[in-house]
């Protein structure tokens, strides 16, 4: 599904480096990041989304050259082929819940908002326990709740490639393991390749694979 | 688009504050010079119809717009009075119809105009409710004063003191209302017309009391002689003329010289009207004779000199807030950066970003035609009230 080869990053400020020789995940895979703070997680993850061009090397997302795509086909695919789950959620809080959920629906004609698409992000948001809260504005939601919200948003065009960053960061113990059942269900019933970076050691065991960042060459000047 | 509106619209719902302030800016700017524009329009139209079909007027020399306004929309502004003696003068000349016209007093808030029935005749008014006037003390009533007042034929109207503190003046007058008159869309509609000598009544020109001849109690009676008694100010005076007192009313003195405001001429051809003008031309004469066209040309030519004026400080305003609104949409961008790579990250290009704003755009002019728009309405419905109480009364 991901097929990354002798990638180079860097920003323009020049104090951050990032060299993969190869990483690949296939599809199906549910795939963990682990490394030090501060070593490309993200970056990483940025780059297969194609928020972030790339500047050297490939990356493949099933038959895309993502490193190929112009700036709007990149925006295209991503919003069609991904589903990314952001550090800070990246909510938009003059929208309640259920309008966040469905928002990728509205700012691309690629997405077809209809009924059934309503049905379904309802029933997500009533499996991530935030059913009760569709109509409630973001900035009323508890750190938790936004993250659940931020996921439900992410799962619902049911993406080929889940991009999850510290997608359980902020929830409890119990709230954890019932996120990543959610996200490992959705994950295998829609055939679905993940890669989520985490810090979380006691939930690496649930993933098939494990990327250490530490194998990889990156430094921050 | 409808998604793009459906966010601008939530967008526009969680910032009251700044939206409301966008929309009362761009609003306003709209709805002045409209509402201006507007409003002279009706102006020029209410004193133009007006004054156009008032072919002249003869009044005492002074302020021609003075009496222009107050003989043809009955304005407070009272010119100095001539006697009736001009109405003889016009009529004398077999040149014009002179219609007498005296607008010097109120009842509740509306003007009393004494005249003769000619003005109905000339004006074109007709009588809706009742009938005309046809005894000393009857009134009829314009449209609107009938309405306000809620007044029918059968009522009664007493007119005003002229002023608050003249005790010693004359009384009240209870006129009897037996007509209303057809609405006419023009000053006539808020007028009280009765007959000239009724004026004179009101005034205290002309009274009806007691009868002296037959007085017993010596208190009444100051001096009697053969041929005239002097009573006291304990005498009886009628504040209502009825069929029963009516023939105790009378005029001291020769009533052709009984005040009146103007003369409205109405001159049998435009020959007629040349020559009776040529008549008022002298530096003798008291009296001044005015083509009403010509002074309301005058006045509005005044006025849109300075609606001129009142354009360009508009256009400025106008241009200072479309630049602020700019600004506060240039801000409120730079503030939503983060929105702005939320929406990009998520995969949305840089045109669905301008839809996004183009539609709060449109929301917000929207929203500010539309409530101009209710104004515009609004004044629309009241202009010729407006009209008649910014720019005549």
């Amino acid at each position: 599904m991901i097929n990354i080869e002798k990638l180079h990053f860097s920003y323009l400020t020049g104090d951050f480096h990032l060299y993969i020789s190869n990483l690949n995940v296939e599809k199906g895979e549910k795939v963990a990041v682990i490394g030090p703070s501060g070593s490309g997680k993200t970056t990483l993850l940025n780059l297969i989304a194609g928020i972030v061009p790339v500047i050297n090397g490939n990356i493949r997302v099933g038959e895309t050259r993502i490193d190929k795509l112009s700036d709007a086909q990149r925006r295209d695919f991503r919003i069609q082929h991904i589903g990314f789950v952001f550090q800070d959620f990246e909510l938009l809080d003059y929208l309640n819940v259920i309008d966040n959920i469905l928002h990728p629906f509205r700012i691309t004609g690629a997405l077809k908002l209809d009924k059934d698409v309503r049905k379904r992000a309802a029933a997500l948001a009533e499996n991530m326990g935030i059913g009760d809260k569709l109509k409630r504005q973001t900035n009323d939601l508890s750190h938790g709740e936004k993250q659940r919200n931020a996921i439900c948003r992410a799962l619902l065009p049911h993406p080929k490639l889940i991009l999850a960053d510290e997608a359980t960061g902020n929830l409890d113990p119990e709230n954890k393991d019932r996120i990543l059942d959610l996200l490992f269900r959705s994950v295998e019933n829609h055939g679905a390749t993940l890669l989520a970076v985490t810090h979380d050691h006691e939930l690496l065991k649930k993933f098939d694979r494990i990327v250490d960042f530490q194998n990889f060459q990156s430094s921050s000047d | 688009m409808i998604d793009s509106l459906y966010i601008a619209w939530q967008y526009i719902r969680s910032n009251k504050i700044r939206t409301a302030t966008l929309i009362a800016c761009i609003t306003l700017i709209s709805f002045l010079p409209v509402s201006l524009q507007l409003l002279l329009g009706e102006s020029e139209q209410q004193l133009m119809s007006r004054a156009v079909s008032t072919p002249l007027v003869i009044g005492a020399k002074g302020s021609s717009l003075d009496l222009v306004m107050n003989s043809l929309y009955f304005s407070d502004e009272i010119p100095e009075l001539i006697s009736m003696e001009a109405s003889d003068r016009v009529m004398e000349s077999d040149l014009a119809l002179p219609i007498p016209v005296y607008a010097r007093f109120h009842a509740r808030g509306n003007s009393i105009v004494g005249t003769t029935l000619d003005y109905f005749d000339f004006r074109g008014l007709k009588v809706t409710e009742g009938r005309n006037l046809a005894m000393l003390g009857d009134c009829v009533l314009g449209a609107k004063v009938a309405e306000n007042l809620g007044l029918k034929p059968g009522d009664s109207l007493l007119s005003s003191p002229e002023t608050l503190f003249d005790l010693a003046g004359v009384y009240p007058l209870k006129m009897k209302v037996v007509g209303v008159l057809q609405k006419s869309h023009t000053s006539d509609d808020l007028a009280v017309f009765v007959d000239i000598k009724t004026t004179w009544v009101i005034q205290g020109l002309g009274h009806g009391h007691q009868d002296v001849t037959n007085l017993t109690d010596p208190t009444l009676i100051l001096k009697r002689s053969q041929s005239n008694v002097a009573a006291t100010a304990k005498l009886y005076h009628h504040t209502e003329i009825t069929k029963k007192n009516i023939d105790s009313f009378h005029f001291h003195g020769n009533t052709s010289i009984y005040p009146i405001t103007a003369v409205i001429v109405a001159p049998y051809d435009d020959k007629s009207g040349t020559i009776l003008r040529g008549r008022y031309l002298s530096k003798d004469e008291t009296l001044q004779i005015i083509k009403p066209e010509e002074v309301i040309d005058g006045l509005l030519q005044n006025i849109f000199r300075i609606k001129n004026v009142l354009d360009a400080v508009i256009a400025v305003v106008a241009l200072a807030t479309i630049l602020a609104v700019i600004l506060v949409f240039a801000l409120s961008l730079r503030l939503r950066q983060r929105e702005i790579q939320t929406i990009f990250k998520l995969g949305c290009s840089r045109l669905t970003i301008a839809r996004l704003v183009g539609a709060e755009i449109f929301i917000i002019v929207l929203s500010s035609g539309l409530l101009c728009g209710v104004m515009i309405l609004v004044v629309n419905q009241i202009s010729h009230d407006l009209v008649r109480m910014l720019f005549i009364r």
